[in-house]
């Protein structure tokens, strides 16, 4: 641990004063374990208090701090200031609109993640008992239940950026977990959700999402399944 | 300031686990709008990791009895028992309902849901660990979030995100409205209602370390105390034994479940001679008091002997990788340790508030220490106190709490407002909020708000955690009411209202601050030790004089006055607290 003198350049925007985003510059000390979320909060505290940025659990299971650092999607309670540097540049996710600073509108991206059924659809009765699964049924979804809508994947994407009807790769993510489950009955329907032009198909394969995933979910791989799944008609 | 109004029949402030199952129960019975200051699926029941528990004996023998016989030990007999004997019975049907929600459970090989062992839980009233915990992975708490905002999407329930509450109306006795400031522009929304369900969980963050989300600043006590509503039980604050070292960041319980080891700088499992029988599985106050006796001892670890070891070298690689997945990412990502070769460097952190609004097993607000009911006023999760975790909660009933009560809170409260018309609103409900917003925004006062935050967790942290005596938490409140003056001249920058989270930070700190306070004048007067309240000065429990609920109420200038309820018992008779 020792302490290091970090320059952060953060790309800022006030609706309320600026007609274009511009890039500040600031000089903050903090420790080499510290987050990137921590040098923000040093901004935030002691340098300029109208700096705006979301967060809360501060450690990678909420998903609130999605943002670009150094060029790179990620969140920024999850990366140390030891590991990307002592310059740092800052600014917000890439699709959706800026409307303070960092904070962007998450609307759109919630909308597409609604738009493909995401809970489970069973009209059976199960009565009083848990619905059985057996443990391999339930590895086949297990990696995109850990998806927590942080949005770093989604806005990572080339395709998304130039055609924001492309329902992004944290929708398909969500849609994964449940035409995948053993339990669910409504893996026709999304697949046919999937298979229109705003769906799977959109996917050119750049594996940014992936690479982009604060929660390492495979998910080239799983937009690959559903791809599969429509093609071969088959869950 | 612009003001909008709407008037809906019930609505819930807050959206993790309890506020989104209270939405599920409400929906399609009546209006109801969904209030969070974030968005919901970042409410801190996403960060919950070990399981829930409930006596299904999927894989050994199990009774909801037992559940309840060690809720109620585990709080140190603080526990209201008849509310206990419900949390424990409906927990069954919670996880199965849950699962039927489509939750992940892990599973056993026969299809059924998994379960595993966790701190405080037994066989037959203690004689040994019990598998009793249902779990998927160590993210079972973001699991349970996703579920319930997954059947929340699936009833179309009205949420507003990023709309925090900041006022409570009542007329005519009952509830009338609430005033919300809109984080996106800076507006202020009237909501006229029959009923509030407050669900907004803990305030942790008025702790130096702790494993809280930032977020967890009290909103909703705070609200309610300011408007005379007493909190209960406050001096019941509940350390977590393994946080990382320095971050807080919390490190499940299921890892001692799964088998891990604490050690201390002898490399000695200490456990052993706290708790024979269930060793690292003991109730997290006595382990948290464990850890901190070592190093007052001089038996901690590193430069400054101030932590311990947690140890999981000894599991099998693949059992971390499938059970303890997450944490042991969190140990590599911040610690830069691989906790299948090395040591884990842990300390207590700030966990949870047994303490908080006074409930009923009905999730309703009682105000007094005759449990008279403030109609259409509801509360559940760890915002509330009904009180189920009495003074030490057991790790995974908060779960089970959530889901319970805020299922009963749901229930109550449709049925209330279908039997009820709306009060009528007081005149200038806003006013309130508006001048709060406008003092903070025009203040020039030269404190600093984060600086003011800083000094309070610490002191906090340094007098008022695990242990505790007179001298210091009277040192601690002399520096809390001191903090108050400085907080009246406390400015911030921005003047703006889109996203303005520099005024939001600040209006968080003032509830923490009357929290706090509230939390030190209850444990000052509370001349015993039990459950997570250990008093130096006073090392033992004592029955005769302090078996009874703490209710602070709050003085206009922010300082407390107190009274007492009585537990409620049941069968399990008090007897001393040995794992």
């Amino acid at each position: 641990m020792a302490v290091v003198d970090v320059e952060l350049k953060i790309k800022r925007y006030n609706p309320e004063q600026d007609e274009k985003p511009h890039w500040e510059t600031y000089e903050v000390r903090v420790e080499d374990t510290d987050r990137v979320v921590d040098a923000l909060h040093e901004v935030k505290w002691h340098h300029d208090g109208t700096f705006s940025f979301r967060r809360s659990c501060v450690h990678g299971v909420c998903g609130s701090d999605a943002m670009v650092i150094n060029g790179s999607n990620a969140l920024a309670c999850v990366l140390l200031i030891k590991d990307v540097g002592t310059k740092i540049s800052v600014e917000p996710i890439r699709g959706l609109p800026v409307i303070k600073d960092l904070v962007v509108d998450m609307e759109p991206f919630f909308d597409q993640y609604k738009s493909v059924l995401p809970y489970l659809i069973n009209s059976k009765d199960p009565g009083y008992e848990e619905r059985k699964q057996s443990p391999e049924d339930r590895a086949r979804f297990d990696d995109t239940t850990k998806c927590i809508l942080c949005a770093a994947c989604t806005t990572s994407c080339p395709v998304y950026w130039g055609n924001e009807s492309y329902v992004g790769p944290a929708a398909i993510v969500n849609a994964h977990r449940f035409i995948f489950d053993s339990r669910d009955e409504a893996g026709a329907d999304r697949l046919d959700i999937l298979n229109q032009r705003s769906g799977v198909w959109r996917c050119r394969t750049a594996f940014s999402c992936t690479e982009a995933c604060p929660r390492d979910i495979k998910i080239t791989q799983a937009i690959q399944e559903v791809k599969r799944a429509i093609l071969y008609n088959r869950i | 300031m612009k003001v909008h109004r709407h008037s809906y029949d019930a609505v819930v402030v807050g959206a993790g686990g309890a506020g989104l199952r209270a939405a599920i129960e409400t929906a399609g019975k009546c209006r109801v709008a969904v209030l969070t200051k974030l968005y919901p699926t970042r409410s801190h029941t996403g960060a919950a990791q070990g399981g829930m528990c409930a006596a299904l004996a999927n894989v050994e023998e199990d009774s909801w009895e037992w559940h309840a016989f060690d809720t109620v030990k585990g709080g140190d007999y603080l526990v209201d028992q008849p509310a206990a004997e419900i949390m424990c019975r409906e927990a069954i049907d919670a996880v199965i309902e849950l699962e039927h929600f489509g939750m992940p459970f892990n599973r056993t090989p026969e299809g059924r849901i998994d379960q595993r062992r966790f701190g405080g839980h037994t066989r037959n009233h203690g004689e040994g660990p019990v598998r009793r915990a249902c779990y998927a992975a160590d993210r079972t708490g973001h699991m349970i979030l996703q579920t319930l905002y997954q059947q929340c999407l699936a009833r179309d329930v009205n949420f507003f995100n990023e709309f925090q509450v900041l006022d409570i109306a009542f007329s005519e006795g009952r509830v009338s409205g609430l005033v919300a400031y809109e984080l996106a522009t800076g507006d202020l929304h009237v909501f006229h209602t029959k009923a509030a369900l407050f669900a907004t969980g803990g305030y942790g963050r008025m702790f130096k370390v702790s494993s809280n989300a930032v977020t967890l600043t009290g909103d909703g006590p705070g609200v309610l105390y300011r408007r005379g509503i007493p909190m209960q039980d406050m001096e019941f604050f509940q350390f977590h034994p393994t946080g990382i070292y320095k971050l807080g960041i919390l490190l499940s319980e299921a890892a001692r479940g799964e088998g891990g080891i604490l050690r201390n700088a002898d490399n000695e499992r200490f456990m052993e001679r706290y708790a024979p029988t269930v060793k690292d599985l003991a109730p997290r106050d006595m382990v948290s008091r464990a850890i901190l006796t070592e190093v007052r001892e001089g038996r901690g670890i590193g430069e400054n002997k101030d932590y311990v070891h947690l140890d999981l070298t000894h599991l099998p690689p693949e059992q971390i990788d499938e059970k303890l997945p997450d944490i042991t990412d969190f140990v590599r990502t911040y610690m830069g340790l691989e906790p299948k070769t090395q040591m884990i460097p842990i300390q207590p952190t700030a966990h949870y508030a047994m303490g908080g609004i006074p409930t009923n097993i009905s999730a309703e607000v009682v105000v007094d220490g005759d449990n008279t009911v403030l109609p259409g006023l509801y509360a559940a999760g760890e915002c509330a106190c009904v009180s189920v975790h009495g003074a030490n909660r057991l790790g995974t009933n908060s779960l089970l709490d959530i889901v319970v009560f805020g299922r009963r809170g749901g229930a109550a409260m449709a049925q209330y407002v279908n039997s009820v018309s709306h009060a009528d609103l007081p005149a200038h409900v806003e006013d309130e909020t508006r001048g709060l917003v406008e003092r903070l925004r025009s203040s020039t006062g030269g404190e600093n708000v984060a600086d003011i935050r800083a000094r309070l967790q610490e002191e906090m942290m340094d007098k008022a955690s695990v242990f505790r005596t007179d001298e210091s938490l009277r040192s601690v409140l002399d520096t809390v009411r001191s903090l108050r003056d400085r907080y009246q001249r406390a400015g911030i920058q921005d003047k703006g209202e889109v996203f303005n989270y520099d005024l939001t930070e600040a209006i968080e700190l003032g509830f923490l601050i009357d929290l706090a306070e509230s939390l030190v004048v209850s444990a000052l007067a509370r001349t015993e030790s039990r459950g997570a309240h250990f008093r130096d000065d006073h090392p033992t429990r004592d029955d005769a004089n302090w078996m009874r609920h703490s209710l602070a109420f709050r003085n206009d200038d922010g300082s407390v006055r107190l009274d007492y309820k009585a537990v409620v018992g049941g069968k399990y008779e008090p007897m001393e607290r040995k794992y």
